[in-house]
């Protein structure tokens, strides 16, 4: 059995379903989604993506992830349906419930994987980038089970929905004893959603040669024509015009867009080895001799916000054509 | 209140060259510093043991030369280094890491109100050695934490950073936090501190002093195994625009981000 943990109903989820089943129909395993969330929902449509089977805990308790609760009623669950393999999207839950389930259950656990196959014997072939993003290492689990993996999100497609096909709703009790917490939620603030870095699939990046830290905001003009998500070099993020979280290179994160947009950035090794397996790199840099047009595929020698500017002029006027 | 503090030795990615065939990054030759995560991991620990009293410890698993970098959080103000390293620790996964660190927490009875980690290494980069070593030692966990706002007796108050907003939590003590880089920003070792650090002691201790079986830990006690290693090195050919080119060049980044401006995506 291939088991999708997740606590949504939501795109990652299905992502996870379209990829369990793929694994699945190889070797003849069935497909369980198991959810720990906060509202009911149409469950069975789960069956149009792949699953057999959902077992869902629901409680208004668990409508945010904590720890306690959740590694509980997961463990309870996991160890009765005894499945082959869990795989998680690697988001601030899974990657923080997975490792304290693989803990307990005392088995592997691979972070944050870019590719996943079956062998015969059922081994799941897990692949992540590896040190720098441009080595990819493949990690199996032998003699250990369940065997586990987070999965980066937007790694695979979302498949599409089978209208005919409905799951079997097994619904999970959830006891006040399960929702005994050491920690306690006192209140949650909502931000306006800026793209995730990785798991966008257009990153406009930022340096220093922007000149001033009003400019970031051409960035995000574009960024968001693009539903794109705006990226940073360490000197942006040390100077404090983006927070930590925008940062692409080795000591912030490794990326993978299908576009990448690197303005006004010279190309510091650490910041290479963090973007230098995106899909397409364009790079503008007034500097025509700046390392990062060694990593790109096309470059714009000419000044990085006026360009930026421009380039945002031009896409809004399009869109404003097509409506 | 009494901390500890696990850190990591990673190479030192601010410095690190690539091989300019393969792309790939020279580890010999470079420096070790401390997981920058971690650093900043130790920053919050020393600033809340300085308003609260109490005493901070660094525990590291890794080679010898991890010395270099407890010996730094010693001249940072840490009070008490511990070193486990042994070949029998050698090719650990983070399951076997966790192992290791817990236990040696328990078998060492060492006494703690807090267990502070970096969010990751910056070069495994999987995150998961905190909270396994959390669930390994049934403490409540927080991840994520991107501000510490009030710390009392038996409890603390933190900000958790997550993809929809910040949560706020309360979280009863002992426990054991992920920090992201923003808890604290880091000091600089003084010539004090680097002086007292020389004349302290790093206490280091193998397998077989803490009773480990060998096929518990390291390669052989680790559940996950490398199947192989593969290089995707892609080489680029980079069209240049200039000068009166620039207005070709620039039509060519709108025809690439056109199918961008709608549809989610996916």
């Amino acid at each position: 059995m291939i088991m999708v943990l997740n606590n949504a109903f939501d795109k990652n989820s299905l992502e996870l379903l379209g990829k369990a089943r793929e694994l699945a129909n190889k070797v003849g395993y069935r497909v369980v989604l198991f959810l720990i969330t906060g509202k009911e929902e149409n469950f069975e449509r789960a069956g149009g993506y792949g699953a057999d089977e959902v077992v869902a805990a629901v409680h208004p308790q668990l409508k945010r992830f904590s720890l306690d609760p959740f590694l509980r009623i997961s463990e309870r669950v996991v160890r009765r349906y005894n499945p082959s393999i869990i795989i998680s999207p690697a988001t601030t839950f899974g990657r923080t419930l997975l490792p304290a389930l693989a803990a307990k259950l005392k088995t592997g656990l691979t972070a944050d994987c870019t590719g996943l196959e079956i062998d015969d014997e059922g081994n799941l072939l897990q692949t992540r980038p590896a040190i720098g993003g441009n080595v990819m290492a493949t990690i199996k689990t032998p003699n250990h089970r369940p065997q586990m993996a987070t999965v980066r999100p937007k790694t695979f497609p979302i498949p599409r929905y089978a209208d005919s096909k409905k799951a079997k709703v097994v619904i999970e009790k959830v006891t006040d004893e399960d929702l005994k917490d050491r920690c306690f939620l006192l209140d949650f603030k909502e931000k306006e959603m800026e793209a995730n870095i990785q798991e966008a699939d257009v990153i406009v990046s930022v340096g220093k040669g922007l000149r001033r830290k009003e400019n970031v905001e051409i960035a995000r003009k574009l960024a968001r024509l693009v539903r794109g998500a705006v990226g940073a070099t360490r000197a942006v993020v040390d100077a404090k015009w983006l927070s930590q979280d925008h940062q692409v290179g080795l000591s912030g994160k490794v990326v993978k867009p299908k576009v990448y947009i690197a303005a006004g950035i010279s190309g510091a090794v650490q910041h290479i080895a963090g973007m230098q397996t995106s899909e397409f790199v364009i790079a503008i840099n007034k500097d025509k001799y700046a390392p990062i047009f060694k990593v790109a595929d096309l470059g714009l020698v000419a000044d990085a916000a006026s360009t930026l500017e421009e380039i945002a002029r031009r896409l809004e006027s399009l869109r404003e054509a097509g409506n | 209140m009494n901390i500890i503090v696990l850190v990591k030795q990673v190479p030192d990615t601010e410095n690190v060259k690539l091989d300019p065939e393969t792309g790939i990054m020279i580890r010999e030759g470079i420096d070790v510093v401390m997981n920058p995560f971690d650093s900043h991991g130790l920053e919050l620990a020393l600033r809340i043991k300085e308003s609260r009293g109490g005493k901070v410890t660094v525990i590291s698993m890794g080679p010898p030369n991890t010395e270099e970098v407890l010996r730094e959080a010693l001249a940072l103000g840490a009070d008490e280094a511990i070193l486990l390293t042994d070949r029998i620790f050698a090719g650990s996964d983070t399951w076997a890491t966790s192992f290791v660190l817990s236990e040696a927490i328990k078998r060492l009875s060492l006494d703690f109100d807090l267990i502070v980690c970096g969010e990751k290494a910056t070069d495994g980069e999987t995150g998961q050695v905190g909270p396994e070593v959390g669930a390994l030692l049934d403490l409540p966990v927080i991840t994520y934490v991107s501000n510490v706002i009030d710390v009392s007796d038996g409890e603390m108050v933190l900000e958790r950073s997550v993809e929809d907003g910040v949560e706020r939590w309360k979280v009863k003590l002992p426990a054991l936090i992920s920090v992201m880089r923003s808890v604290a920003e880091p000091r600089l070792p003084t010539l004090a501190g680097k002086k007292k650090a020389l004349k302290m002691e790093i206490k280091v201790f193998s397998g077989k002093d803490l009773g480990f079986n060998p096929k518990k830990v390291g390669l052989p006690g680790s559940p996950t195994r490398v199947v192989s290693v593969f290089n995707t090195k892609v080489s680029r050919e980079c069209v240049l625009y200039e000068g009166k080119e620039l207005e070709e060049g620039l039509k060519k980044i709108i025809e690439i981000l056109k199918p961008f401006v709608e549809g989610d995506g996916r």
